[in-house]
Parts: C-alpha cells; sequence; structure tokens
C-alpha cells in the first residue's frame, strides 16, 4: 500500500482566507449573542457556533475535505462517542 | 539522514498523518473529559459559574481567539505555498504563526498576571473566602488555559522543528508530511480554544 502519490491536491489560498472571514465572523456573532442574556439559550447559541466553526477548521484547514475517507469517518466516530458520553453523563446529573 | 527529496520507497504519508490523527483523537478524549467536568460543575454551581466568568476580559480572550484562528489559516496556506514550491513564502507564513503564536502567550501571561494581583489563583485565601463554586470555576479555568498553553508552546516548538527542516530542505513541495501534522497539531489546539474562549469568557 503506497500512497504517496496519489495527492498532489493544492487547495488555494482563497479557500483559507475565506474559511478564517467565515470564523472571524461566527466568532464576533457569538460575541453579539452573548452579550444580551437570553438564559439557557446563550449557551446552546453559542456551543452551536463554536460546533460551526469546529467543523469548518476539520474540513477545510485539517484538510478532511479532502484527504483519505477514512479520517473524516473516524473524527465522526470519536466526536460521536464524545456526544454519547456528554449524554450519559447529563443523564445522570439532571435525573438524580 | 540524508537529504531525501526523492528517496520515497520507505514512505507512508497516509500511515504518518494516521498516526498524527490517532494521537490528535487521545488529545479531544482528554479535552471533552475536562469540558465534561467544567460543565456538570457549571450546572451544580450555576450561580458562582455566573459571578466567576464575569471576572473575565473578554476583549482579551477575543483578541487571542482571533490570533488562533489567523494562525490556522497562515499554517494551512504556507503547506500550499510550499507545495508551489514557494519557499520563501511558505517561511513567512509559518514565521507569522510563530510570531503570533508568541503573542497569545504574552497576552495569557499578562491576563494571569492580572488574576494573580487579584488575589485569585488556585489555593488563594480570596478564593477560599468567595466559596465552593469560584473556587471550581477558577481552579477549572487555569487548569484548562494552562494545559492549553502548554499545547500551544509544544505546537510552537514543533513548528519550529518544521520551520528549520523547510529552511534545510529536510521538508520539500513532495515530501511535506511533517509539515502537515504540525499543522494538525495546531489546528487542534485552535478547535480546543474555540470551545475554551465561548465557555469560559462568553456564557455568564
Amino acid at each position: 500500500m503506497s500512497h504517496n502519490d496519489e495527492k498532489p491536491h493544492i487547495i488555494p489560498y482563497k479557500t483559507f482566507l475565506l474559511v478564517l472571514l467565515a470564523l472571524l465572523a461566527f466568532t464576533f456573532i457569538s460575541i453579539g449573542v452573548t452579550s444580551y442574556n437570553l438564559g439557557p439559550l446563550t449557551v446552546l447559541i453559542a456551543l452551536l457556533l463554536a460546533t460551526f466553526k469546529t467543523i469548518l477548521v476539520l474540513t477545510y484547514f485539517m484538510h478532511l475535505k479532502y484527504d483519505v475517507k477514512m479520517f473524516a469517518i473516524l473524527v465522526a466516530a470519536v466526536l460521536a462517542l464524545i456526544a454519547v458520553v456528554i449524554f450519559i453523563t447529563f443523564l445522570d446529573y439532571l435525573f438524580r | 539522514m540524508a537529504q531525501q527529496a526523492h528517496a520515497d520507497e520507505h514512505r507512508d504519508d497516509i500511515g504518518s498523518r494516521f498516526g498524527m490523527w490517532l494521537f490528535i483523537f487521545t488529545e479531544l478524549l482528554l479535552f471533552a473529559g475536562l469540558f465534561i467536568t467544567y460543565s456538570v460543575f457549571r450546572y451544580k454551581n450555576w450561580q458562582a459559574f455566573h459571578l466567576a466568568a464575569e471576572e473575565l476580559d473578554v476583549f482579551i480572550g477575543a483578541l487571542n481567539t482571533v490570533i488562533l484562528l489567523a494562525s490556522s489559516a497562515t499554517i494551512a496556506m504556507s503547506i500550499t505555498a510550499l507545495q508551489q514550491k514557494r519557499k520563501i513564502l511558505s517561511l513567512s507564513l509559518m514565521g507569522f504563526t510563530l510570531m503570533v503564536g508568541i503573542v497569545f502567550l504574552v497576552n495569557k501571561y499578562f491576563e494571569w498576571s492580572l488574576k494573580f494581583e487579584h488575589g485569585l489563583y488556585p489555593g488563594s485565601e480570596t478564593l477560599v473566602e468567595l466559596g465552593k463554586g469560584e473556587v471550581l470555576f477558577f481552579g477549572l479555568y487555569f487548569f484548562m488555559t494552562g494545559l492549553h498553553a502548554l499545547h500551544i508552546i509544544i505546537g510552537l516548538v514543533f513548528i519550529g522543528v518544521v520551520f528549520n527542516y523547510v529552511i534545510k530542505d529536510k521538508i520539500t513541495h513532495d515530501n511535506f508530511v511533517l509539515l502537515e501534522n504540525a499543522g494538525l497539531y495546531w489546528h487542534l489546539v485552535d478547535i480546543i480554544w474555540i470551545f475554551l474562549f465561548p465557555l469560559f469568557y462568553l456564557i455568564t
């Protein structure tokens, strides 16, 4: 299994710049939104925006979109595992 | 090892990146554990966490967020530059990442110093007087941002080594997996901060 020559994929600078702009926009939106007191909704929005940002970083900066599919599947599996652990932990704490 | 721009018989770039990703997964689980600890303590001490979070400076947190996001973009671009055989541009972009990474740490230094001056550090009398919730909040704050800062330092050393290898042509346009791995590590540090920033600074 020698795969060394199969990815001469060069990602243009413009892609990274656009991703950076989107990340900065999400950052300022989350700062703006959290300055209002919306109760539990604030937490939800802030975490949702952080998740969008993470997906952008994973997809473009970390090349998951252009790399072998296996990496994307593994990352999704690890994130799903973390989500399940968080869910089960809170099932315990919320219904104690 | 001699310069091996074309010695690729024993190279497995995907295997190399796979190894980096496996390591990143262990890091994600480490920080996920800390985030869960934070969430549970926040849930159980929400009033204290609300008051304590107001102590943090949103401006310096936002500044460090912008710094990390920009540095992530430049290290990603340095790969593109190297692939296009633009070595100087690649080094400049990496140099930018290294420079602002250090600025991040300097900001962190001033931020922590200010907290220390106000008597806010793990085990301080001020903190004990404030109560259990504040002790938990600042304990987690110092531990998690401290562990993150340690990762910044490791990332800077990693990128520094890669920078040196690019100068010496040990990393070239057709053999740059080490630069990719350094980039992956730096982006991981970025992702962790993407969650630290709203959880500690924004949500009050």
